[in-house]
This record gives structure tokens, C-alpha cells and sequence, in this order.
């Protein structure tokens, strides 16, 4: 499909006979910024994951710009920050600087040192993501808010047009959130970067994003400002003012 | 003694490096594990009459494989290094029992010794082990990324499996390379100690996988000249100064958390 950058066809997966997607079929547009909301458990992170290529889909199909991901190989185009990155081992040796250069690996091929180039776009990566006076610092000294700024300039080292973001903001404070969600907009808006977040945040992925995707074992899709209503019932169903809704502190 | 100490050092080097990655990942018993099992690869060499480094070093490398294999077959990964183990250490004890005349040579990879040091030792760890830091200076980066991170490796298109079984194949070389100087029951200790005196006092990679080499190069060397000039067991001496190495950057720490 032209212009598609990620693409699901009659995708179904489940754990072991218990059903976690089924036949979700949707179509993320470059320059979208999808923000993806659900319940716990009802198939997010999967979703997340199959299109990264970690899982295999038992049926249909998953296209990455185009291309069916058993084929895809120019990781360099995604980004992908994933869900509890900040769970990493604090007392892990490794400067800011070397954790975002990670991400840069994809453009600069395996086995492969980082050339000039490869090193001048880990440090746009960490100046976009706000952090270039932290990168000779031990990623385990930052606060929570900043250490996910250095997986966002991970996931930009490598100038992805596609970025993934599984829940990038849990455990983070809400002054740190706010800029995280302003920066978001900004690579969308002004870097015409598409973006998909899975948030359970309604309010933010509300105003924050163009397109709403509601999952829950199924998928759809509805515009963020005239969808919304929609969107929230296809995901927490009619009767959603039983379903506490608290934010974890 | 010169000998003993080019081996020593370049042995120093490479277990040092391999270390602070084993020992990131949790997996610092995999050096001890590997080296009961090339334990049978000794005593099969021995049995069979080939050179022993050399079967050893067949039956480590397989035995990698096959740990990387069983883990892939959802086996955990300490359980399968401990059924290598078993089986690594069964078959040398059977090998031994059939044959009686072997014990005091065997002794000597056990517990290592610099006299019995041979040229063909060096020359072996000397081309091999310049290989293995080679290979593992190539891919440096992608098992850093691996260490700090396996799933997000393997979205930026690290082939992750695959480089965990080089990680291990290393190891497995950098064992059988050792034990000539150090003995098979002290090997991991070269692996583990250097890396967990640099860690704790790393603020990025480089420098722990620099403050690992240059601690257990310091060691390594210092422990053989004692071992030399007090005529000590050489495995046993390296191993106690790097313990002592490693008490004293204990203290370090405490003195500095109180400043």
C-alpha cells in the first residue's frame, strides 16, 4: 500500500491457545502519530512486538514500509523504545553517550566501527532529546526522566522515519512526562516523524496524537478528535465508567 | 618464566575481556562450567594421544555450542551448563579410570604450572588468542548492545543468537587457553574477579573493560613473579593477589562513600 509504513493483515497471535490479537488488520501512514490505547492485557505489547519482527504472527501478515517482516532488514528506518526501559541494571558501566551510540548500529552495519558522521548523529540524537550535557555521564547516576530521554535519543541515533514507543512514560514524573509528550510532537510535527505510542494515558494520546488505535484483541483505528468517544468504548467497551481509572503513582 | 608470563599475559587479557561481559549478563559461573567440561577434553587427549590443548579446545568449543543449542531448546541456561558440566567431568573420570598412567600430567591442567609450559603452548595461545581479540574487538559494539540490552539488539537488526554463541565459543577458547597457566579449577577466577574490581569503579564501558584488563594484566603478573621466586603453586598465586586485589577495592569503595 502506498505510503503505508507499518501494515497488519488479518493478524492473529496468541500464548499458548490464549488469544492475544485477532485479525487485526490496520495501516499506519507516514506522518501519522497513532497513539495506541487498551486495557493491561489486551495485546498491546504484542502488537508492539510483532511488528518489530520478536514475534511471529500464527496468521497473516506484517509489513514494515511495504515489506513483509520476515524479509525487512533496514532496521535503521525504525526506532523502537521499549516498555520499562528504565528497568535496565543501575549499576550498569555505560555512559549516555555510549548507550544512545547503541541505536546507530542499524546505518553503521555490523562489525563496523562508528565513523565521524555515525558519532556527529548520536550527538544530534542526544541534542534532540535534550540530554547533550549529560553524555559522559553514567546512565544509572540520571533520574528516571532523563534516562528515558537517552533511549528516545537511542531509538533517534539512527535518524528512524518510524518510531515505536511501548509506554515510555511509567514510572517517569509528570513534569518529566509533559516535556517527553511535547518533544514527541515535535519530531512528528517538525521532523515529520510517524509515530506509534502505546500509552494508557486517554488525555495525552487525546491531544497529543492524530490517530487513535483501540485494541483489545482486535484493533481500530479512529481520529483523534472526532473518534475518541469511539475509540475509548471499542477499547474498554460500553460500560467503561465501571473500569477504575486511577493513574499509578 | 618468560614463558609463563607472555602466555600469562595475553591469557590475562582475554579472560579479562570476556569477563566483564559474563559477568554483566549473570553468567560468571559459564568460565568454571566450561572448564570442567574441556576437563574431559584433556583427559580424551591424553587417552587418545593428541596433543590434549588441542581436544580440549574441540570439546569446549562444542560444548558451547551445545549449551547456546539446549538454551535455545528453552533448557535454562544454568541447567545447561550444568549438564555440560557433568558430562564434561563424567567422561574425563571414566577416561582416567581406564587408563592409570596419565595422573600426575593431569594434575598439572587441574591446577596448573608454568614449568610444563611448553612452546606449543605458547605458540596455540599465542595465535589463538590474538584471533579471539580480534573477533572480539570486531564485534564489540554489537555484544555491548547485547549485554546492555538483548531485545532492543535484536530490533536494531543484531543478529542476537548468533553472537551469543561467538560470546560463548570466546569464552569456551579463552579457558582452554588459561588453563596451562592457571588450571582448569581457577580458570573462571580470571574471568570474574578483574570485572568485578573495574565494575563497580567504571562510569562507562571502556573503562571497565580497560580496568578489567589492566587489573588482571597487573595480577596475573605480579602473581607469577611470587609464585617464581617463592617456588608456589603459579594458578594459586594469581588467584590470591587478585582476591586480595579485590578486598582492596572493597575498602576503596567504603573509604570513599565515607569522604
Amino acid at each position: 500500500m502506498d505510503g503505508s509504513v507499518l501494515e497488519f493483515e488479518n493478524v492473529s497471535f496468541s500464548y499458548g491457545g490464549k488469544p492475544a490479537l485477532k485479525d487485526a488488520t490496520f495501516a499506519i501512514r507516514k506522518g501519522d502519530f497513532v497513539g495506541m490505547i487498551g486495557p493491561n492485557g489486551s495485546g498491546k505489547t504484542t502488537l508492539v512486538k510483532l511488528a518489530l519482527g520478536l514475534l511471529k504472527p500464527d496468521k497473516g501478515k506484517v509489513r514494515l514500509f511495504g515489506k513483509e517482516i520476515s524479509g525487512f532488514r533496514e532496521w535503521g528506518r525504525l526506532g523502537y523504545v521499549p516498555q520499562k526501559a528504565t528497568n535496565f541494571d543501575q549499576n550498569f558501566p555505560a555512559s549516555v553517550f555510549e548507550v544512545a551510540s547503541m541505536g546507530r548500529i542499524p546505518k553503521a552495519g555490523l562489525g563496523k566501527r562508528l565513523s565521524g558522521a555515525d558519532m556527529e548523529a548520536v550527538g544530534s540524537a542526544l541534542e534532540i532529546a535534550g540530554i547533550a550535557s549529560l553524555r559522559e555521564k553514567r546512565i544509572g547516576d540520571l533520574s528516571g526522566g532523563q534516562q528515558q530521554r537517552v533511549f528516545i535519543a537511542r531509538a533517534l541515533a539512527a535518524e528512524p522515519e518510524f518510531l515505536m514507543l511501548d509506554e515510555p512514560t511509567v514510572g517517569v514524573d509528570q513534569k518529566a512526562q509533559h516535556d517527553f509528550y511535547l518533544l514527541l510532537e515535535k519530531l512528528n510535527k517538525k521532523m515529520n516523524m510517524t509515530l506509534l505510542l502505546v500509552s494508557h494515558d486517554i488525555g495525552v494520546v487525546a491531544k497529543s496524537a492524530s490517530k487513535i488505535a483501540c485494541v483489545n484483541v482486535s484493533v481500530s483505528i479512529h481520529d483523534a478528535k472526532s473518534g475518541i468517544d469511539r475509540a475509548i468504548v471499542c477499547a474498554y467497551g460500553e460500560d467503561f465508567g465501571r473500569v477504575p481509572h486511577h493513574h499509578h503513582i | 618464566m618468560q614463558r609463563a608470563l607472555v602466555g600469562g599475559i595475553l591469557i590475562a587479557i582475554l579472560c579479562s575481556t570476556v569477563g566483564v561481559f559474563l559477568v554483566l549478563r549473570r553468567m560468571a559461573m559459564l568460565g568454571d562450567g566450561l572448564a570442567h567440561i574441556s576437563f574431559g577434553g584433556i583427559a580424551a587427549g591424553m587417552f587418545f594421544n593428541i596433543y590434549p590443548m588441542l581436544s580440549a579446545l574441540l570439546f569446549s568449543i562444542a560444548a558451547a555450542i551445545g549449551i547456546q543449542k539446549l538454551k535455545t531448546m528453552k533448557v535454562y541456561s544454568d541447567s545447561a551448563i550444568a549438564i555440560f558440566f557433568s558430562f564434561g567431568l563424567a567422561l574425563g573420570v571414566v577416561l582416567v579410570s581406564l587408563s592409570h598412567g596419565f595422573n600426575a600430567d593431569l594434575m598439572s591442567y587441574l591446577f596448573g604450572s608454568i614449568l610444563s609450559v611448553s612452546g606449543a603452548d605458547i605458540t596455540l595461545i599465542s595465535v589463538v588468542g590474538i584471533l579471539t581479540l580480534c573477533v572480539l574487538a570486531f564485534f564489540y559494539k554489537e555484544l555491548f548492545y547485547i549485554t546492555f540490552d538483548e531485545e532492543s539488539a535484536k530490533t536494531s537488526g543484531v543478529p542476537v543468537e548468533r553472537l551469543n554463541t561467538v560470546l560463548l565459543v570466546l569464552t569456551a577458547i579463552a579457558v582452554v587457553l588459561s588453563m596451562r597457566i592457571v588450571g582448569i579449577l581457577l580458570v573462571s577466577s580470571l574471568m570474574v574477579i578483574p570485572a568485578s574490581i573495574a565494575l563497580p569503579l567504571s562510569r562507562n564501558f571502556r573503562q571497565a573493560i580497560f580496568g578489567s584488563v589492566a587489573v588482571s594484566v597487573a595480577s596475573v603478573a605480579l602473581g607469577l613473579v611470587i609464585a617464581y621466586y617463592f617456588d608456589l603453586a603459579a594458578g594459586g598465586a594469581v588467584v590470591l593477589v587478585l582476591v586480595a586485589a579485590f578486598a582492596a577495592m572493597l575498602v576503596y569503595k567504603r573509604l570513599l562513600k565515607r569522604a
